[in-house]
């Protein structure tokens, strides 16, 4: 096992080296004029001591813009190694801190959407298994299936047109009120937590359709398996049966998926963010990305790597650790 | 048919294990069956359908095109004239005179001053003062000659003019007096000292001026010396009427003017308003003019006039110095944001485009823009997906390190990053939407690879495999002709779940405005107005439709795949 994880750990090093360079050669190739355009920017900004040209061959050396590719990739890559992701463009600071700054805004959003998916789904799924073809189990699965067809901004744009503009309850965007630098630090709280609710509700429509198909085609696995047949064979009551045998397997696939889920909590929801402007990461990000900020950018895209591998390894451990019955080689 | 004869014919002649009554489906068959038994896969086939007649044969039959701007007429309520008093004079000459600006500049300073002559480029006019603003300039006309013989004045007329009686008395008289200026038989006399002489003159009118506006109809020519001169007399007088160049006038007064009537109706506006047109070009009736200075005498700020058999409103408005007329006009506007209606069904969008329309062939765009994905993935996929699954070992290894990677790339941010390059490269809106193709297709297959992989793995194993080794098959006939077949239902139900996944991509890109761009439509780019929150709450029509589309869609494909995959893998259905 410990030689599986190692083993892993090690490919998944190489894949993100591959995975930075591809995103740093996409980034080198794009129109120069960014950096020119910051170079510019920069030597405008009042109080700045440098010329447009010093700026230019300064932010040419920074970024390694001024190497060929590859020996660029490598000095950004040493730097990276050593947690150096430069300073970012668009935000004027180090993108390690911007990073600080706004990921436990993306982290609340995706650790509360995640879990009131659980919440909703697993019931939900195992409701419809319980009932297979009934209409219940109609609902469920046109349901989820709309909620995997909603294309995020429109569920948003429906929920700003009736919650916000009908009935007045949220505001359209942002992530507190106007007053909230004379509230008490619990109303600021509560005020964070109201301008959640529509990003929340998002968030939890778009993704709830995939979990609740999980569940019920894994409950519908586990319902149909010989050691349920036994457990119904033996007299238990179909309530034990369900909740306790039934359940428990059932389990077993979606606490994997769950583990490999959980690093994606970190990678916020670009286009939910945007729209509700909550300054999360993937607000942030998504700036950066459409001002061609390339330091962030590379952070962004890596961090980004990071998680989907992180959730990968995760869910392969899991799934071993879980099901003794899998024994890794 | 009677079902009982049915079924008489039916156990009579058949029996239970008879081969006729067994009938055997072929695995398609089967497959086929069990779908149109799915109530949800059949919803999603006709969905299916339903948009691909919508889009592709609605976009022929439809007569608008999809950037075609539709403009209508609208009644606008616009500034049309501007009225104000005028404190200008307004100089009307004799017929065969002009009198030049100087002349006329001349005569303002001299009216102010209440001179009673002025000069202007070298001749002496005078002044004569008929009444309120209502001035007669005279020129200067030698008349006599007037000789002092032994104290007595003799005078001699010149060229004609006869001498009237009293003359002398009133030279004398001012010229005792000092003046310049005398009357005798009604007119007016001047004198200048000429030696020993005295050169008289009098005057002949050479213009009358006066501060009111005679309003003509539109390209009538200008109003005669005689004209303004009896009218003026007239209406100073309060006579009823006036003649001028054999033809008797009538007025119809109000306070400050008149209307003028002259045999075939009314011929002139006599007001102390000027009324000038908003827009140049525009061509302002007698009649209009005619209200606005009897409405303004009167004190009204509205009026109505019957113009080409339509009444037409107008309204005043007090402004300083000036009244403001607006009228009802109807303009050639563009339909931004129009209702529903007969002609658009769905109304008009922000640039005046039919929804309708747009929607038609933005769905061509989002499902065409789906399919050549499809198969851009399915290519790539099947091929490098067949050959790591056919070769195993290191083949394997490498094609699966490549598909790790690039299931790694964050798709959806690369995708910003390259639709925003696009940008920078001012790459045209038609062929934007085939790099959107190409970098949505290269960045997606790592998904159909892997599965293609996969189920080759398992099926080279199988005896028939050995079978095609053993005939001596090629490697290439064996992988596309033998195992590739084999997975085409996993493709299948793959790609009609990946192309719902993909026309939410493209719609979300087209949405932030980095996918499908103006003025190509395309079901996201259709939904982007509601960034602006008037928009939304007031136009649903606009962009309520679009969204409602891709849905509906991405549904219809997401019902068929579930269909699909029930249907060719029966064992999950129990």
């Amino acid at each position: 096992m410990r030689n599986y994880i190692i083993k892993r750990v090690l490919l998944s090093i190489v894949i993100l080296f591959c995975v930075a360079f591809i995103v740093y050669v996409i980034m080198r190739s794009l129109p120069t004029s960014y950096v020119e355009r910051q170079a510019g920017i920069k030597a405008m900004t009042p109080g700045s001591t440098r010329t447009y040209e010093e700026w230019m061959d300064l932010l040419n050396a920074r970024y390694g813009l001024d190497k060929a590719v590859l020996p660029g990739y490598l000095t950004w890559a040493k730097d990276a190694v050593r947690g150096d992701f430069g300073e970012s463009w668009a935000w004027n600071m180090l993108c390690t801190d911007k990073f600080k700054d706004v990921i436990w805004y993306s982290f609340a959003l995706g650790a509360f959407s995640l879990l009131f998916q659980m919440l909703i789904a697993i019931p939900l799924g195992i409701l419809a298994a319980r009932k297979q073809y009934s209409r219940t189990d109609y609902t469920v699965t046109v349901v989820a299936l709309v909620g995997i067809s909603m294309p995020s901004f429109f569920f948003a744009a429906l929920l700003k047109l009736t919650l916000s503009g009908q009935l007045g309850w949220f505001e359209l965007y942002g992530m507190v009120s106007r007053t909230h630098q004379f509230m008490t630090p619990f109303q600021q709280f509560l005020d964070i937590a109201w301008h959640y609710v529509m990003p929340l509700m998002t968030l939890t429509f778009i993704s709830i359709g995939g979990w609740m198909r999980y569940v019920r085609t894994n409950m519908l696995e586990v319902l149909n398996s010989d050691y349920i047949r036994t457990a119904r064979a033996k007299g238990l009551p179909e309530k034990r049966v369900v909740n306790h045998h039934a359940f428990r397997n059932t389990l077993i696939p979606i606490v994997t998926i769950f583990g490999g889920t959980l690093p994606g909590l970190f990678s916020g929801a670009l286009v939910t963010e945007q729209l509700f402007q909550i300054v999360g990461i993937g607000y942030t990000g998504y700036q950066s990305l459409i001002q061609g900020d390339i330091p962030f950018v590379m952070f962004y895209m890596t961090f980004m790597a990071v998680l989907v591998l992180a959730g990968t390894l995760l869910a392969d451990i899991l799934y071993a650790v879980v099901d003794p019955r899998v024994r890794v080689a | 048919m009677d079902p009982n004869q049915e079924n008489q014919h039916m156990s009579a002649s058949v029996a239970l294990d008879d081969e006729q009554r067994i009938r055997v489906l072929s695995p398609g068959m089967l497959v086929f069956k069990r779908f149109v038994r799915n109530k949800l896969a059949i919803t999603g086939a006709v969905i299916v359908i339903f948009m691909f007649a919508f889009s592709f044969i609605g976009g022929l039959v439809n007569p608008h095109g999809q950037t075609e701007v539709f403009r209508h007429y609208q009644p606008f309520v616009k500034e049309y004239a501007a009225a104000a008093f005028t404190d200008q004079y307004r100089f009307t000459p004799v017929p065969g005179r002009t009198l030049s600006q100087n002349t006329q500049n001349a005569f303002n300073v001299a009216a102010a001053r209440n001179a009673e002559s002025f000069s202007a480029d070298g001749e002496t006019f005078m002044i004569e003062v008929m009444g309120e603003d209502f001035y007669l300039i005279e020129e200067l006309v030698p008349f006599a000659k007037v000789t002092s013989v032994r104290g007595q004045l003799v005078a001699s007329p010149l060229d004609g003019h006869t001498i009237p009686d009293g003359f002398t008395s009133a030279i004398d008289s001012a010229i005792k007096a000092g003046r310049e200026l005398f009357e005798a038989g009604g007119d007016k006399y001047a004198y200048i000292i000429d030696g020993r002489e005295y050169a008289v003159f009098t005057g002949t009118p050479v213009c009358v001026v006066v501060k009111k506006v005679f309003d003509l109809p539109p390209d009538s020519p200008a109003l005669s010396y005689h004209f303004v001169m009896n009218a003026m007399l007239a209406f100073q007088g309060g006579d009823p009427s006036f003649e001028a160049e054999g033809q008797t006038y009538t007025f119809d007064r109000n306070d400050g003017g008149a209307e003028i009537y002259g045999q075939d109706g009314l011929v002139a506006v006599m007001s102390p308003l000027a009324i000038k047109e908003y827009q140049p070009g525009e061509v302002m009736t007698l009649e209009f003019k005619a209200a606005v200075a009897e409405a303004i005498a009167e004190g009204t700020r509205y009026f109505e006039l019957i113009e080409d058999g339509e009444v037409v409103e107008y309204t005043l408005e007090d402004q300083p110095n000036q009244w403001v007329i607006r009228k009802e006009m109807d303009t050639y506007l563009i339909k931004t944001y129009g209702p529903p209606s007969l002609e658009h069904w769905l109304g008009t969008d922000a640039n005046g485009m039919d929804v309708l329309t747009r929607l038609m062939y933005g769905g061509r765009i989002s499902i065409t823009i789906g399919f050549v994905v499809v198969l851009i993935e399915m290519f790539i996929g099947i091929i490098l997906g067949g050959i790591a699954g056919y070769f195993g070992k290191w083949v394997d290894n490498l094609i699966m390190r490549i598909v790790d990677i690039f299931n790694c790339i964050p798709t959806f941010p690369l995708y910003i990053i390259l639709g925003a390059s696009l940008d920078q490269f001012g790459v045209d809106p038609t062929l934007r939407i085939y790099y959107l193709m190409l970098i949505i297709g290269l960045l997606g297959w790592p998904g159909i690879a892997r599965m293609v992989r996969g189920q080759i793995l398992s099926l080279r194993e199988q005896e028939f495999m050995v079978a095609a080794e053993a005939t001596g098959l090629r490697v290439p006939r064996r992988i596309f002709r033998h195992l590739i077949p084999n997975v085409i239902p996993q493709l299948i139900v793959i790609s009609t779940m990946t192309l719902g996944g993909i026309i939410i991509t493209e719609a979300t890109l087209s949405f932030l405005g980095l996918g499908v761009r103006y003025p190509l439509a395309s079901w996201g780019n259709m939904v982007t107005n509601v960034n602006d929150p008037y928009i939304m709450i007031t136009y649903l029509n606009t962009w309520v439709p679009a969204g409602m589309l891709i849905l509906i869609t991405v549904l219809g494909f997401n019902f068929i795949g579930d269909g699909l995959r029930d249907a060719f893998d029966p064992k999950m259905k129990r």
